[in-house]
């Protein structure tokens, strides 16, 4: 053995189990039901039915799995990504990590204190003041009073509401709020620190601090991170490991480069599409269009700094082969960011299948939902083929040099300039 | 690789699917006993802000139920107290009561009221009922402060009331009926996470439960004028409480101690229930709230 692992937290076979529809209602029955089973000795009848969490396809039984047969590791030290879709059971996996529900089965083992900032603000009082709020917050998430006392200069510096601190905080901004609860479970120095999309909110020099303050949290204190987030951006400034969850199963863990290319490829949301087909043209027309990577896969979500590429098949007869053959992106909110197109003419001078792969510039278009529409046209006299927003996709923010402001609209595209210093 | 092995067994705590029946952790409770501090401060500095008399609402309503009691109870139907001033009497058995059903009503709700927070983060959910039952008897002990001005008042007007040797036992009184208003309250607030059919109930059974408590008679006095529903009262383990409490306070009225005794063994029956069903209750109820 030449490096010693220390593994500080360890879960094994975590499972959980949940029930669908009215709770609460009609659950007498299935009490009595597993009571009894439990008083013979018997195995709890509702276990054993129960499917995978898939909301989109409706299931037959009233049980499912929000997560299923979890299983990993953290080491001291590291910051864990756990990334995955709504619906993935992140959310069901932290509450169990924060003890806050249990596992149908499976445990999970830990070496040190869990904290959890699950939803900032939780536990504010808004009668009391900033100040009494650090104290309140900081006993609920496991500090005692001398602990609180002895960092409470750093987390009010931290925060940035000195100000206010003797004010309620019911007179505060949400802005200040989140400050303030961040401050108070960054100082908090537990063993095991688990954040849910606080970036998400604030600004964005305090986001800069905050994954700044999680960056040494973790690499000075030493400390452990479990990082929960669907901004891959800050998935990447902050992550050394990930995970990837989809329908209650990690179907991904290792490196965070690897892990966000897994992502961005596999859980694909169904709403794109990344992939036309007709094949009953009979003269000119689309035959297939897709929307690729630089493995030439077919994806519908790309990092920012991907290459893209549109893998065009068409079919042409001999009395079009003075056509033009265009596409035009619209992004999410119907602007028209470009409308490239090529005359056949110049390209081929046969009638018959062709494939055409048209590359879009790297760093081109900001993060953001674009639509695709194609046509083939004799200008000003025929429309041979259009196809309407037949493909979709969406650009994700892996980090440029705007992701650091949330979701402000930055413009359609990433243009860099030359900027110069003249005097 | 020994050396491997035997760190990772060494584990600080582990979350497993809570299979034992009872685990209630002392220690991590005593661990967290700063939170139940800052539970009363919080409940006891918020609970009044933004009112122009703050902390006087705390007098002002029993001073006012006694009056009225003392008006209808005492004067339109004309209960009597013996030689204790009616006011007095009266101010005795609601100062006791209200503890009682303070402890009861605040506890009653605890899932369903902090269910954001214990969505959220992890702590000894029983720190919780803990903290509102220390609040209340700070509440408790600044209405016991009035009711001793108005002693030492009634007793400077020439009224005969004193104290007794059993006086030096009432905070054990107090003591007792706060754990029985936490006892029924856990049990409470464990069934309305799932049946909520207890809110609507524990409203108007507490109001009920008053009449049936002696708060503005003596125990005597029922037994004399409706023999047949005597037991009603005898079964009532507050009922014993609150006729102590006049004993103790103002030299009125008995004391069973086979009714103190019977009181003691059902609040500590009521008070274990409680706890069971809390501690069953608060690994299941974020699933089920």
């Amino acid at each position: 053995m030449t490096m010693k692992k220390d593994i500080i937290l360890k879960a094994e076979n975590i499972s959980k189990q949940y029930r669908l529809g009215q709770v609460g209602t009609g659950t007498l029955s299935h009490d009595l039901n597993r009571w009894w089973h439990q008083v013979r000795g018997k195995e709890n009848p509702y276990l054993k039915i129960g499917e995978t969490n898939d909301r989109s396809v409706k299931g037959s039984s009233d049980y499912v799995w929000a997560l299923q047969d979890i299983n990993f590791e953290v080491e001291r030290g590291e910051v864990l990504g756990i990334i995955g879709k709504n619906g993935a059971g992140k959310s069901t996996l932290l509450k169990i990590l924060s003890k806050v529900t249990t596992p149908t089965t499976g445990s999970i083992k830990s070496k040190g204190r869990i904290a959890s900032l699950l939803e900032v603000g939780t536990g504010f009082n808004p009668e009391l003041t900033g100040k009494e709020n650090i104290y309140l917050n900081g006993a609920i998430l496991g500090m005692t009073k001398k602990e609180i006392a002895s960092k409470i200069v750093e987390i009010v510096e931290f925060s940035g509401c000195e100000r206010y601190i003797n004010t309620p905080v019911k007179r505060y901004s949400s802005g200040m709020t989140v400050r303030l609860a961040f401050a108070v479970a960054a100082f908090l120095e537990p063993e095991i620190l688990v954040v849910d999309e606080v970036l998400a909110v604030g600004d964005a020099e305090f986001q800069k601090k905050a994954i700044g303050k999680m960056q040494d949290i973790s690499r000075q204190g030493g400390r452990t991170v479990l990082f929960v987030s669907h901004n891959m951006a800050a998935v990447k400034s902050l992550c050394t490991k990930t995970i990837i969850l989809e329908h209650g199963k990690v179907v991904f863990e290792g490196g965070t480069e690897a892990g966000i290319d897994y992502y961005l490829r596999s859980n694909q949301y169904e709403a794109y599409r990344g992939n036309y087909i007709n094949e009953t043209i009979e003269e000119t027309g689309f035959v297939s269009i897709a929307l690729i990577d630089k493995d030439k896969v077919i994806r519908t979500e790309f990092g920012f700094d991907e290459t893209i590429s549109i893998k065009i098949k068409i079919k042409v007869a001999e009395n079009h082969l003075n056509a033009h053959m265009g596409f035009r992106v619209v992004d999410r909110n119907e602007r028209i960011i470009f409308t490239t197109q090529v005359q056949l003419a110049d390209k081929i001078n046969s009638a018959g299948m062709h494939e055409f792969e048209v590359q879009f510039p790297v760093k081109f278009l900001v993060p953001n939902t674009f639509k695709l529409t194609f046509g083939i046209h004799i200008p000003n006299v025929e429309l041979i083929d259009y196809q309407e927003e037949c493909l979709s996709f969406e650009i994700i923010e892996t980090g440029s040099e705007f992701h650091i402001y949330g979701n402000n609209d930055n413009g359609c595209v990433i243009v860099d300039c030359d900027w110069c210093l003249t005097s | 690789m020994n050396d491997k092995e035997h760190s990772n067994e060494e584990w600080l705590f582990e979350i497993t699917p809570k299979k034992k029946f009872f685990s209630l952790n002392f220690k991590e409770v005593w661990q967290y006993r700063d939170l139940l501090m800052l539970f009363v401060k919080r409940d006891i500095v918020t609970v009044y802000k933004q009112t122009v008399l703050g902390p006087l609402w705390y007098l002002i309503q029993p001073l006012f139920t006694s009056v009225i009691f003392t008006i209808i109870f005492n004067n339109v139907a004309g209960i009597d107290t013996g030689k204790v001033p009616p006011f007095l009497f009266n101010l005795a058995g609601i100062t006791i009561w209200n503890y009682f059903t303070s402890c009861l009503n605040d506890t009653s709700d605890t899932f369903k009221k902090n269910a954001a927070i214990f969505g959220k983060v992890y702590f000894p959910r029983v720190i919780m009922p803990l903290s509102i039952v220390l609040s209340n008897l700070l509440k408790f002990g600044i209405q016991f402060l009035i009711f001793i001005a108005f002693y030492v008042y009634y007793y400077y007007q020439g009224a005969t009331i004193c104290l007794n040797g059993t006086t030096l036992f009432f905070p054990l009184l107090v003591a007792l009926m706060g754990i029985l208003g936490l006892g029924l309250g856990m049990i409470i607030s464990s069934l309305v996470t799932k049946y909520r059919d207890f809110t609507y109930l524990i409203g108007f059974g507490v109001q009920l439960l008053m009449y049936l408590s002696a708060v503005m008679y003596p125990i005597a006095l029922l037994k004399e004028k409706l023999p047949a529903y005597g037991w009603l009262i005898a079964y009532n383990p507050l009922a014993y409480v609150i006729e102590t409490t006049r004993y103790m306070l103002l030299n009125s009225g008995t004391v069973s101690y086979l009714g103190l005794g019977y009181t003691f063994a059902v609040t500590v029956f009521v008070f274990l229930i409680g706890l069971l069903l809390f501690n069953k209750t608060e690994k299941s109820f974020i699933d089920t709230v």
